[in-house]
């Protein structure tokens, strides 16, 4: 069952310190990405979901640190610890963009504004292939062509801000696929777009992942994307995964109160007013002084004295594993 | 159901910016981005105006306001003990009725002044309509953090120490402070996590019931519209394509581009696996809007006619429910 295995985590820890203080961002995360599946993390603002992408990525800060747990990619040549790597060093930025790509959640920030659309397709197709300029200049043409830009010929020598909002998400997922990546790692590629144009970048992604067998990690906070996308899901908060499993397991029946909660709050199309949503009481906590148990105890309804102490993670089926010391109690 | 006064009637209301172009910034256009919308909005109803970004609906809300003054038509407004057309008034008398409409902003960062407290920020509107003493303010903003569900001892803090939907909720107190009869919401939820948001909606809700609000309730997030709104509008590059009450909306859609939103909405049930209809391309720049019916370069179901005519915005002929209006070609064919 190895060999479907794209990228393994294994309980990754990474602390961000400023100001003498410290910062668990991630704190104990593992889940593997497979291949032509489709991984969805999803999780509040601040729950540590980007900084697991770019932990991946080798693009934390320099006042942060991997602390534990190890990354494995399994490449075809062999694994490959990234944890290990040096950073920034020759053998991560071959990996990088190359064989593992990624889509930013903002891409006009993502994108250099004084290069044109072109150029920073280009870029990477240089970096990493053995391409004559001539047919590097035709792959981004027929890259862009891909992902339904009309006009690419002309649209290719163009500057971002000629590029609207969709189109510009477009043009990243271009480079990002470039090198036809082993997995892809998408950070919120449709938050800032209108359902239409999310609508359009599913399609395509949908496309990539059945035709070059790619593994996908989407991070969103949207469960209908998880619903309409996703293989598999981890659930993430304050750092830690709470519930991971297929997407039958943990839309069916969450076990969770957190993903159970998330999913009472969010109003479901075609139900009307009729459908009660409930609020989850409080906010997310202060990250510098997390409480001791359970992340969630303060704000969980559910919780006992059990909550004190950080629960351990149980496998309650074969795919689907959970993070909390009363659940049954919850179902 | 009792018959609802009228609280706003929109008429004709139309807003074009001029885009100057050159050496001598000649008129080289017009930005249409409201463009003869028609609505009565209804004592105590929260309707919701949503559609794609760019297609008006917050240059709309700010022109009810006169926030942006509309280069056309009227908006009346059905005040206690008298009508007034707030097109024609000028600034100053505008702002005796500012009073009664008040407007909650998208970005609850940069909508207060973060070098003021929250006191500071809430005391000026109280003191423009005549609460003289300091104590008599604090005590009104302190009951109003209460019924935003804050502490009241949140007034001395400064923005920064608030999370985003606590700042909501201050932006939302604000509105409340001198008593309004409408509030438009312009995305009061959007920039919130799903948990928070929920907490927002209730309240929105809540304080509906309890001090008589009227809404307008500003959102591209069609499921939360569905929730919350008892008439949806939806518009498209300026104008309105489809009215009708929220439940009817959704089983009876009659625009082709409602029922393109509305199937590329992903929704977190597996059990209903959408027929999706995914629009190809953006919307059209609002400087120069494709000729007939605006949506037609997009639409899956265009006719010849649309290309060449303006659909009429009317009230839907097949079928019985005289609340359901829509701009299409495609309802006079059958």
């Amino acid at each position: 069952m190895t060999s479907d295995i794209a990228l393994s985590v294994k309980d990754l820890k990474t602390y961000f310190y400023t100001n003498n203080r410290c910062n668990k961002a991630i704190n104990g995360v593992s889940f593997d990405i497979r291949r032509g599946k489709t991984l969805c993390i999803v999780g509040e603002s601040g729950c540590g979901k980007s900084v697991t992408a770019s932990t991946i990525m080798q693009l934390l800060p320099t006042l942060s640190r991997i602390e534990a747990g190890s990354i494995t990619y399994h490449a075809e040549r062999g694994d490959i610890r990234i944890d290990q790597l040096a950073r920034n060093g020759a053998e991560i930025r071959k990996i990088r963009g190359a064989e593992i790509a990624m889509i930013f959640q903002d891409p006009m920030t993502a994108l250099n504004p004084v290069y044109t659309i072109g150029f920073q397709i280009e870029e990477s197709l240089k970096y990493h292939t053995d391409l004559s300029l001539k047919e590097i200049k035709k792959k981004a043409i027929d890259l862009l062509r891909d992902m339904g830009i009309p006009m690419p010929e002309k649209r290719v020598d163009e500057y971002p801000h000629q590029f609207s909002g969709g189109m510009r998400q477009r043009a990243m997922i271009a480079m990002a696929m470039s090198c036809n990546p082993k997995i892809l790692i998408a950070d919120e590629p449709t938050t800032a777009l209108d359902v239409t144009i999310q609508a359009q970048i599913f399609k395509l992604m949908d496309k990539l992942k059945a035709e070059h067998d790619t593994a996908i990690m989407l991070i969103t906070h949207d469960m209908g994307v998880v619903a309409e996308l996703a293989d598999e899901v981890a659930v993430m908060y304050m750092g830690n995964i709470v519930e991971a499993g297929s997407v039958d397991d943990v839309l069916r029946s969450p076990k969770h109160p957190y993903t159970r909660a998330l999913l009472d709050s969010i109003p479901v199309l075609g139900q009307g007013k009729k459908q009660a949503i409930k609020a989850i009481k409080g906010a997310t906590p202060d990250p510098y002084e997390r409480p001791n148990g359970c992340s969630f105890a303060p704000r969980c309804d559910f919780a006992t004295k059990e909550c004190d102490v950080m629960p351990d993670e149980e496998y309650i089926s074969k795919s689907h594993r959970i993070m909390c010391a009363n659940y049954k109690a919850v179902s | 159901m009792t018959v609802q006064k009228t609280i706003l009637e929109i008429r004709d209301l139309e807003l074009h910016f001029p885009v100057r172009q050159g050496v001598f910034k000649k008129v080289r256009g017009h930005v249409k981005a409201v463009d003869g919308i028609n609505l009565d909005i209804l004592k105590g109803e929260i309707l919701g105006l949503v559609g794609e970004s760019g297609c008006g609906k917050t240059t709309l809300g700010k022109s009810i306001l006169q926030l942006i003054r509309p280069t056309n038509g009227n908006v009346i407004y059905n005040a206690k003990d008298e009508t007034v057309d707030l097109c024609a008034l000028s600034d100053a008398e505008m702002s005796a009725h500012r009073k009664n409409l008040q407007i909650v902003f998208q970005d609850p960062h940069s909508s207060l002044n973060p070098a003021f407290t929250i006191y500071g920020s809430l005391q000026d509107p109280l003191k423009k309509y005549g609460v003289k003493s300091a104590k008599e303010r604090r005590r009104i903003i302190g009951d109003l953090l209460e019924a935003v569900n804050l502490r009241r001892d949140y007034m001395d803090r400064y923005p920064h120490e608030f999370s985003g939907g606590q700042r909501q909720r201050i932006g939302i107190a604000r509105a409340l402070l001198v008593d309004p009869e409408l509030i438009v919401c312009d995305e009061a939820v959007s920039a919130l996590d799903v948990s928070i948001q929920a907490q927002v909606l209730q309240l929105l809700l809540d304080l509906r019931a309890k001090r008589d609000l009227t809404y307008i309730f500003i959102t591209h997030d069609l499921s939360v519209t569905e929730y919350i709104c008892d008439r949806i509008a939806v518009m498209y590059l300026g104008k309105i394509v489809e009215l009708a009450d929220a439940e009817d909306l959704y089983k009876n859609t009659l625009h082709p581009y409602t029922e393109a939103l509305l199937s590329a909405i992903p929704v977190a049930d597996l059990d209903r696996k959408s027929n999706r209809i995914v629009l190809e391309g953006d919307v059209p720049s609002p400087m120069n809007p494709p000729t007939g019916c605006p949506f037609h370069p997009r639409c899956h179901k265009a006719i010849a006619k649309c290309k060449t005519h303006i659909p009429e915005f009317k009230i839907s002929v097949n079928n019985d429910d005289v609340n359901h209006y829509a701009a299409c070609h495609l309802l006079d064919e059958t």
